[in-house]
């Protein structure tokens, strides 16, 4: 397989209209990966599972990524699939696609009709991210509860509070169970009040 | 016990055992445990390991594992109880004929264990069913468990059927139900059931709001 370079150059190709970025993970990693625009991130896998050249036959994960808001730029949630082919011995080539963090503009293409595989991990990703897959023929929560309505794996996420006892609390749960007028160990009250004296 | 001693030991020489009916009953419940057959997680392959040849938990009268609740005493909680989990471990407890107990079995089911902070861990299992013993560890080695057994053993034989630690199926006003928690927006409801948990209070544990007042 050739370049990241070539791959992109010719995704853009076949894809007319498809907005593709090289981007890299800070330290730059092994595989860079492709950002591909929402509107057409299913088009340009098609085109890699379908190109002889290419044949990505097998996605083998789905992975949602919280980025936060800073003070220039706003958060997305980003959808990273990483495709390999198993009949061409080669890969992965890593699809990134990027959406809003609010709740409900937080939709992406489902990529689950060209790769059965992705069914349960797009369930995942929504679960636990809440991304919203276009497309996707079953989007249920997967490990939560139904009647749950966080997604807490988003960096937001905010625990209930139940630190009523905490027998070996340090860092943030001793803050956390002093905050939930909890139960501790006077040793780990000692430690409170070194920290707070520092 | 009014009998005299001498004459208990000179019946037994006859191969008359002369013992309160508490004790030959207690003996024969605490020597014939069915637990329930129920893993959750890594803890089930140290219960599965103490009932097989090696450790021989039929040593101890506790071998028969059911499947079924119905048809047993003990439930052994072996490993995470996640919160969507937790409903169906309460169930499971409920369905079980009395007398029954509960063991815990390592750090995760006594208090939520590495993965305490998690969202979708139970901080313990007694938060919502009376356990009986705790065993610690990640995950406890079967002569841990064996240990817990051994303990449930003597706990069952130092019960009276007509007293005060009598077992909650010879007390009348006792609860032999536990509430069944319900999948909440945000966590189980009740996080806790407040008859069998409240965090401990001794001399050793102050809240932190004590502390800053003092």
């Amino acid at each position: 397989m050739e370049g990241i370079e070539k791959i992109k150059e010719v995704a853009a190709l076949a894809v007319p209209g498809a907005q593709i970025e090289i981007v890299n993970s800070t330290p730059a990693a092994q595989q860079p990966a492709l950002l591909v625009n929402r509107e057409h991130v299913h088009a340009v896998a098609k085109f890699f599972k379908e190109d002889p050249r290419f044949q990505m036959d097998f996605c083998s994960c789905v992975t949602g990524v919280d980025y936060l808001p800073k003070a220039d730029k706003p958060g997305f949630i980003e959808v990273v699939y990483h495709l390999y082919s198993v009949a061409q011995r080669q890969g992965p080539i890593v699809l990134k696609v990027r959406a809003p963090r609010e709740l409900d503009s937080c939709r992406v293409p489902s990529l689950t009709p060209l790769w059965r595989g992705c069914e349960f991990q797009e369930r995942e990703a929504y679960d636990l991210y809440g991304v919203k897959f276009d497309g996707h023929p079953d989007l249920r929560r997967i490990l939560m509860w139904d009647e749950f309505t966080d997604h807490p794996m988003r960096k937001d996420y905010a625990p209930p509070a139940d630190y009523e006892w905490e027998p070996t609390p340090h860092d943030d749960t001793l803050q956390r169970s002093a905050q939930a007028g909890g139960i501790v160990p006077p040793t780990a009250i000692q430690e409170l009040e070194k920290a707070r004296k520092k | 016990m009014a009998l005299d001693e001498g004459l208990k030991s000179e019946l037994q020489k006859q191969g008359i055992f002369v013992l309160p009916f508490e004790q030959i009953y207690n003996w024969g419940r605490k020597s014939s445990i069915w637990p329930l057959q129920f893993g959750l997680a890594c803890c089930a392959i140290e219960m599965i390991a103490s009932a097989a040849s090696r450790y021989d938990l039929a040593r101890f009268g506790a071998e028969v594992f059911r499947a079924t609740p119905r048809q047993a005493d003990l439930m052994i909680v072996a490993g995470t109880v996640t919160k969507k989990m937790a409903p169906q471990v309460v169930r499971l407890y409920n369905q079980m004929p009395e007398p029954k107990y509960c063991i815990a079995m390592g750090a995760c089911a006594i208090s939520g264990g590495p993965f305490k902070d998690g969202y979708n861990v139970l901080k313990g299992i007694d938060r919502y069913i009376p356990v009986d013993v705790h065993i610690p560890g990640c995950p406890p080695r079967p002569e841990a468990l064996i240990h817990a057994i051994m303990t449930l053993q003597r706990k069952i034989a130092n019960q009276h059927l007509d007293k005060e630690n009598r077992p909650r199926w010879y007390n009348q006003q006792s609860e032999t139900e536990f509430p069944i928690p319900s999948y909440g927006e945000h966590d189980l409801l009740p996080p806790v059931n407040p008859k069998v948990w409240h965090p401990p209070r001794n001399y050793r544990d102050v809240t932190l709001d004590e502390v800053r007042k003092t």
